[in-house]
């Protein structure tokens, strides 16, 4: 089956340099570790819940930040938030570009808040894009009759 | 003038008259001369005779009257006065001694008529006194009868016997004309005539038990006289003549079940066998009372007789003496026993009040040194830690040849010290028994791999093989002390290692098979197998120097060193080998030196028992098998844990983590839910401690609250992200079990709850 080689040796490469590029890290290997028989869509569904709660996430930092008194400490419990989710997933840019957040929401630079927040928004739909590319090609091994490499 | 006494007689003087006067006066004066010559006579012959007087006095009452009579002789014819006054005289006196004699008579004939009657009464006395001293002599006579015939029947004491000689004797001392003996038949419901005197063959006659004689005779102990037309007493063809009298006595029958010690002389017997006794007929006999009491005499001691047999079997009478001898002597020894058994009572206690005082002072002894060696240890530890350390660090310098050498030699021997203190202290706890193995799950075969590759450097510089040599049959996981097995077969190899200079060494290990066990050195050794353990044997030898056999009992003594202390590596471990026998005899098992002498190596064997890691069944408790680059299978199926998660994500990626190492988990988002979740059958509870919204240190405070009463409290968990420092102090504060930080792999989190399972808290919390 030639296809599902190929599939699947471009979802290899593709996982890898998403590792390499730091998209995502270890953790993500983790999650996929724990799909099993009885979890078979274990992971879709926390990336699922990733994506929800970051929309979210992402909505109430805008409204928080566009506030004529700006409650950076409610800010930075977003941030926490979002920052915990994305750790739990493994989407380390994420991740990192919360940590730098939360460094601004310290110092009540909203200024560099905003910034953030651009980035972070950044950040996030790209991971999300490699994550949805990430399933399409899962999908298609597996309709195409193979199985998902587990890498790692 | 003459006055004439004689008056005119109106007849004329008759001389035939006068001649029959003349002669009756005569005979009368006679008799009255001789009667008192008489009673003179006869007094006189006689012994005792009280009235002398009397008759003296009679006799002259006689006299006179004698003399008077006499002088009337010559008044028949003319007489001259002077016979007249003699008459007179005569007269006068015998009128005075007659009223004095009658006088004194009414005195004496009194006294003589009771003379009679005493003499009457004496006589009665006497012929009673005969009559008794004949009752006496016929009781005397009918004691010996007694006597012979219980001699009789104790000389014999076999039942039958007895009866037999009972019946025969009886018969001849009374003169019985039959005898007869009838026995309770086995249901008891009737008697068998089983012996009689004359009849040689009873004819098997059987009466019933219940008739009305029978039961007279029964209820008393006494002889009874009964009819002889009863059934039991008709045993004699009817004659013609008058049967004689018949008595019946009860025979009580002894079984040895019914014999009841403290009911002697009472028997309490049921059964009773009839003994029927005939006089001859005929006769004019009849059942004197010491006859009837001779009869029931004998009846009782037969059934004592019955008892000695039965308790004898004997035969003979010596052997009743014997008995009497032995019983005797066991009252004397019980009595002897139970006073020396007071005494020895009363000792034991003193000694238990002894060895009390005495253990309690040996443990608090024991308390004592223990801690003083604890002490020592810490103490004398630190310093020794110190240089060790300043040592290393010194060696880590610049230094000279000679300089380096010298803290080469500092280094090593503080080393030794601390290696020795540290031996010290266990072996202080291995001889008081206070040393207890750490029993848990190891890889058997990883920790020989592990001894091995310490070995391996040591081995190449001495340019020796190692070799390990695992039997297929050797289980990779067993359960005991890991680490001190490891030390005994570290010691062991080392040794071998030490005293071989060229060759090599090689480990054997394998399952010890029952026969093999048994070490001819140790014959008090005793090895059981059981389901659940095993022996595991291991063998180190070495090409080295070998062991004196004498030298062999030796070598696991304290502080005995048999090799000089030249050798630059001997190490002087003199405690190393005991301490090895020490944890070899804790693990129930034996360890001793083969060698065939000195230049031809030597071999350690010792045989340590272990468990069997048995499959658990309950789905709360782990099966963990560690081991270095094992696969790892674990199972904490059902395993109920909490997580307290107020992300989303989060609390997937926690709640899948846990789910997929097989726990039951319940996820909760809000402090109070969690609250409210955590019972008694969750393990664990996995709270967040990044939340914002919710204080999870008090989350954590008020679940410890809730099963404060309670045990088998939940674990607490703190997951946080965040790498501060405080945090973990601030989890420790509030009570927590562990923090773990997130990211949290599947091996962390799978390590982690073998940790809490295992230990209870966290080992490490990275």
């Amino acid at each position: 089956m030639e296809i599902v080689g190929q599939l699947q040796k471009q979802f290899v490469d593709f996982s890898t340099s998403l590792n390499h590029e730091g998209f995502l890290d270890e953790q993500y290997l983790q999650l996929q570790k724990l799909q099993d028989e009885s979890n078979p869509d274990f992971v879709c569904e926390v990336v699922s819940l990733f994506f929800d709660d970051s929309e979210k996430l992402l909505n109430n930092l805008a409204t928080a930040l566009q506030q004529q008194v700006v409650d950076f400490k409610q800010v930075d419990a977003h941030v926490h938030q979002f920052k915990g989710s994305s750790s739990s997933i493994g989407a380390q840019r994420v991740k990192n570009m919360c940590v730098a957040f939360r460094n601004f929401c310290e110092e009540k630079n909203l200024d560099g808040c905003l910034r953030c927040l651009q980035q972070l928004k950044h950040e996030y739909f790209l991971v999300k894009n490699k994550l949805e590319t990430l399933f399409r090609l899962e999908r298609q091994i597996v309709e195409a009759g193979g199985t998902v490499p587990v890498i790692g | 003038m003459e006055y004439c006494n004689c008056f005119e007689s109106p007849w004329p003087a008759d001389e035939l008259l006068m001649k029959y006067q003349y002669v009756s006066d005569f005979f009368i004066a006679l008799a009255y001369f001789s009667i008192p010559l008489e009673i003179i006579y006869f007094v006189k012959k006689s012994a005792v005779f009280p009235y002398r007087w009397v008759l003296v006095q009679f006799g002259a009452f006689i006299v006179l009257c004698g003399a008077t009579h006499l002088i009337n002789l010559w008044t028949f014819t003319m007489h001259t006065r002077t016979v007249a006054v003699v008459m007179t005289t005569a007269k006068v006196l015998t009128a005075v001694v007659s009223c004095a004699t009658a006088l004194l008579l009414v005195h004496i004939i009194p006294d003589l008529l009771s003379v009679k009657t005493r003499e009457l009464f004496l006589k009665n006395k006497a012929a009673e006194l005969d009559r008794e001293m004949g009752l006496i002599r016929t009781q005397e006579e009918t004691g010996r009868h007694v006597r012979m015939l219980t001699h009789e029947i104790r000389s014999t004491l076999d039942r039958h016997t007895i009866l037999k000689t009972t019946l025969l004797e009886l018969g001849r001392t009374l003169g019985l004309e039959e005898c007869a003996l009838w026995m309770p038949t086995r249901t008891g419901l009737e008697l068998n005539l089983s012996y009689t005197l004359r009849h040689q063959n009873p004819v098997g006659l059987t009466v019933p038990i219940q008739l009305p004689v029978i039961n007279q005779v029964f209820n008393t102990s006494r002889a009874v006289k009964i009819s002889p037309i009863s059934p039991v007493a008709r045993l004699r063809p009817a004659g013609q003549y008058m049967p004689g009298e018949v008595v019946a006595v009860r025979v009580p029958l002894l079984h040895l079940s019914n014999f009841q010690i403290h009911d002697w002389p009472e028997l309490s017997t049921k059964r009773y066998a009839l003994m029927v006794l005939m006089l001859p007929s005929d006769s004019a006999r009849q059942w004197h009372v010491h006859e009837l009491e001779l009869v029931e005499v004998v009846a009782d001691q037969i059934a004592k007789v019955q008892w000695y047999a039965s308790l004898l079997g004997a035969q003979n009478l010596s052997s009743l003496l014997d008995l009497g001898f032995i019983l005797v002597a066991v009252a004397l020894s019980h009595a002897a026993i139970l006073e020396e058994s007071m005494r020895a009572r009363d000792l034991l206690m003193e000694q238990n009040v002894a060895l009390d005082l005495a253990r309690r002072e040996a443990e608090m002894a024991v308390r004592a040194r223990n801690d003083f060696l604890a002490v020592m240890n810490h103490e004398m530890g630190t310093p020794i830690h110190a240089t060790i350390a300043l040592s290393s660090l010194l060696q880590e310098t610049e230094l000279s040849p000679e300089q380096r050498l010298m803290v080469e030699t500092i280094l090593k021997s503080s080393n030794l010290l601390a290696t020795l203190i540290n031996d010290v202290l266990d072996l202080s706890r291995l001889e008081d028994g206070s040393l207890q193995l750490e029993i848990e799950t190891f890889n058997l075969h990883s920790l020989f791999r592990e001894v091995l590759n310490l070995i391996k450097p040591i081995a190449a510089v001495k340019k020796l093989y190692v070799m390990l040599n695992l039997s297929p049959d050797l289980i990779e996981h067993a359960v005991g002390d890991e680490k001190r097995l490891m030390q005994v077969l570290l010691n062991v190899v080392g040794n071998a290692i030490k005293f071989t200079k060229e060759g090599g060494i090689s480990v054997s290990a394998s399952v010890a098979k029952p026969d093999s066990l048994r070490d001819p050195r140790a014959p008090d050794f005793f090895p059981t197998h059981s389901d659940n353990h095993f022996y595991l044997r291991v063998e180190v030898k070495d090409t080295g120097s070998g062991i004196n056999q004498l030298e062999i009992p030796k070598v696991f003594m304290k502080f005995v060193q048999s090799q000089p202390l030249a050798a630059k590596n001997s190490g002087g471990r003199g405690l190393g080998l005991a301490i090895c026998k020490r944890f070899v005899n804790l693990m129930e098992g034996h360890i001793w030196i083969e060698s065939e002498g000195l230049g031809r190596g030597s071999t350690v064997i010792f045989i340590v028992k272990l468990g069997i890691p048995a499959h658990l069944n309950e789905s709360k408790l782990p099966v963990l098998h560690k081991g270095p680059g094992n696969q790892v299978k674990f199972i904490f199926s059902g395993l109920k844990v909490v997580v307290m998660d107020d992300n989303s994500v989060g609390r997937t990626v926690t709640k899948g983590l846990l789910v997929h190492l097989g726990c039951d988990v319940l996820a909760v988002s809000s402090g109070d839910e969690c609250v409210r979740a955590v019972s008694y059958e969750h393990k664990a509870v996995f709270l967040d401690v990044s939340m914002a919204a919710v204080d999870s240190f008090e989350v954590a405070v008020r679940i410890r609250e809730k099963f404060a009463k309670r045990s088998g409290r939940p674990f607490i968990v703190a997951l946080t992200g965040n790498t501060d420092r405080m945090i973990k102090e601030n989890c420790r504060k509030v009570g927590m079990d562990g923090v773990i930080l997130k990211p949290v792999s599947v091996d962390k989190m799978r390590s982690v709850l073998s940790d809490l399972l295992e230990h209870g808290y966290l080992v490490e919390s990275q």
